[in-house]
């Protein structure tokens, strides 16, 4: 995916945490191309840098954290040149998000349909009469029952899984080109995950909306993403179709990943079979190895790895592994 | 209802004192200045004087109701400017800290350790007595406490989930701080508020005491208190009534402001329906 119908284009994004004189490095070479529609994952454990990146995107990096290198393109314009009021006009409209936590991303103090109608009158002029109409149609479309009556609902009065179905109508109302869901699902019982996940695919494939879907639970990303993006520790490990990182992992710790994954009713030789972990935990940003982000925990692990960084192997099929020994 | 109960007795209460004030030329029987009349001085309570009359003979009753007036407008005056000016400073502080939250800091910290009495003394020994005056000074007086308040709350309020989320969503600053901010911490703002009405009441009745708020023969009822002291064995009345309305009034504002409060909040609202 490339050349003149992607949407947003990542180029070796580099995000620093600068305090005072010191300067840690949370995220680098990181890039990826999302097209038009498309749903591309980035799956990784907490704290490898996936939350921030899609922060950047938006322009919302804070203090300590800031962008020092790369560029960040949509629709070829690069997000980075913006200025803050072009950004702000970016954000919701074009660009939306929707949360981990539908518990408190709603205003405890406005009725949904409010929070939705005021989508409307910020980026499309429309009058409040107008927006208040717009979102009965929006909360309709998020298969809100008696949507009518449900805008007049204040979020308390609404159970985790409406709320983040008030979440999507929320970031879908101004039909963005992209949607960034960071772990959408995560605070929701599975059932709900389910429908939530079904109706979010169902929305953006109608509308042609891509989506970012940021996760930690391959089985959502195998679900919902064509590629998936696997992050180690501020790097990007692995980038391939969905189908062929799950059948042949080429990256060390996408394996570890996998083989970690719980399997109802496998057994070994002595009755149960023992659950695999990746040993060690994530090295803390202060000290990051020099050559390969994974190599303290890599059971592969050479001279070559401690010393130098590994470059981007293209494995054909749309897809590379950064790794001096991959499958 | 317990809830409710609040809203409803401040609520009368409030009602009956401002109609007391607006209506008072149509209630009361007397002329509270002209009607001065040595012979009926210090008359206790009966019939014709309900609340009965001062050392110069005037009705204390008329007196109230155009005291009511004053007391009113500064009361509830005051506390709008201090409200206004420390929820702007409050807000814009903890929203955008930095250099600006320093600078507000020191100045309320400023405020805070002048007592703000000593403080309306002064902007009154310069601007002279009178109505605006007294809005004035103790306008700029008491606004630190709102200003403290409605900083911590921003602060609190900032990384919320739904803030956070008003920026993902393209809202401006100032859009954040109306919708999303400002009526998050309105239940505290609102409870200062009304104390602080209560107390502005006080203070005019002080400075009028001190001989710089309103000036005799106008009554208001910190100055009837004034006039009542000397008298306060002989005809007790002459303070007493003037005491029980400002107690009303600052009962009323109180207890309207909490109810208020609660009524405000969705969760208290609905919990009922």
């Amino acid at each position: 995916m490339s050349g003149t119908d992607a949407l947003l284009e990542v180029k070796d994004l580099r995000i620093d945490i600068v305090s005072g004189s010191n300067r840690h490095n949370a995220v680098e070479n990181v890039s990826f191309t999302i097209g038009r529609g498309e749903t591309f994952g980035l799956v990784g454990e907490s704290g490898c840098g996936k939350s921030i990146t899609a922060l950047a995107m938006i322009g919302l990096l804070r203090r300590p954290l800031a962008i020092s290198g790369g560029s960040i393109r949509f629709k070829g314009q690069d997000l980075l040149e913006l200025s803050a009021r072009e950004m702000r006009r970016l954000r919701g409209n074009r660009i939306a998000m929707i949360f981990q936590e539908p518990m408190t991303a709603l205003n405890p103090l406005s009725p949904v349909g409010r929070q939705i109608a005021e989508m409307f009158v910020l980026h499309q002029g429309a009058t409040w009469q107008e927006a208040e109409k717009k979102a009965i149609e929006a909360l309709a479309s998020v298969q809100v029952p008696a949507p009518d009556q449900r805008v007049k609902n204040y979020p308390h009065q609404m159970s985790g899984g409406m709320r983040q179905r008030v979440m999507i109508a929320i970031a879908l109302a101004c039909d963005p080109d992209l949607l960034i869901a960071d772990e959408p699902t995560t605070a929701l019982d599975v059932t709900v995950q389910a429908e939530i996940l079904k109706l979010m695919q169902e929305l953006c494939d109608a509308r042609g909306t891509a989506v970012l879907m940021i996760s930690h639970d391959l089985g959502v990303i195998a679900k919902m993403c064509r590629r998936v993006g696997v992050m180690y520790a501020g790097h990007m490990a692995e980038e391939r179709p969905v189908a062929d990182v799950f059948r042949t992992p080429a990256h060390p710790y996408t394996k570890g990943l996998l083989s970690s994954l719980p399997r109802l009713g496998s057994r070994g030789s002595h009755g149960r079979k023992r659950l695999q972990e990746i040993e060690g935990v994530v090295p803390s940003i202060a000290d990051f190895p020099a050559g390969c982000r994974f190599e303290p925990r890599c059971e592969r692990a050479t001279a070559v790895c401690a010393n130098q960084k590994p470059a981007e192997i293209d494995l054909g099929n749309d897809g590379f592994v950064r790794c001096f020994h991959h499958e | 209802m317990g809830l409710r109960l609040n809203l409803v007795i401040g609520g009368v209460l409030c009602v009956l004192i401002i109609g007391a004030a607006i209506l008072a030329p149509w209630l009361a029987h007397f002329n509270p200045i002209m009607d001065a009349d040595l012979m009926n001085a210090e008359l206790p309570p009966d019939g014709q004087f309900w609340f009965g009359t001062d050392s110069q003979g005037r009705d204390v009753f008329t007196r109230i109701l155009y005291g009511a007036q004053v007391s009113l407008t500064v009361g509830i005056g005051s506390q709008l400017i201090n409200t206004t000016i420390g929820l702007i400073l409050g807000i814009s502080a903890g929203y955008f800290g930095g250099w600006w939250d320093d600078l507000v800091n020191g100045l309320t910290n400023l405020m805070l350790s002048i007592p703000s009495l000593i403080f309306a003394l002064a902007i009154m020994a310069i601007l002279g007595p009178g109505l605006a005056s007294l809005l004035i000074a103790l306008g700029l007086t008491n606004w630190s406490w709102t200003c403290r308040i409605a900083r911590s709350s921003t602060l609190s309020l900032k990384s919320q989930g739904y803030v956070q989320a008003a920026k993902t969503l393209g809202y401006g600053d100032g859009r954040i701080m109306a919708t999303q901010i400002l009526p998050n911490m309105i239940g505290p703002v609102l409870v200062i508020a009304t104390l602080g009405m209560g107390d502005a009441i006080l203070a005019e009745a002080a400075l009028s005491y001190l001989g710089l708020g309103i000036r005799p023969p106008q009554p208001s009822w910190g100055n009837m208190l004034t006039d009542a002291r000397e008298l306060i064995v002989i005809a007790p009345w002459a303070a007493i009534f003037p005491g029980v309305a400002i107690f009303l009034t600052v009962l009323g504002l109180n207890l309207f402001g909490d109810g208020l409060r609660d009524w405000l909040d969705p969760h208290m609202r609905t919990r009922k329906a």
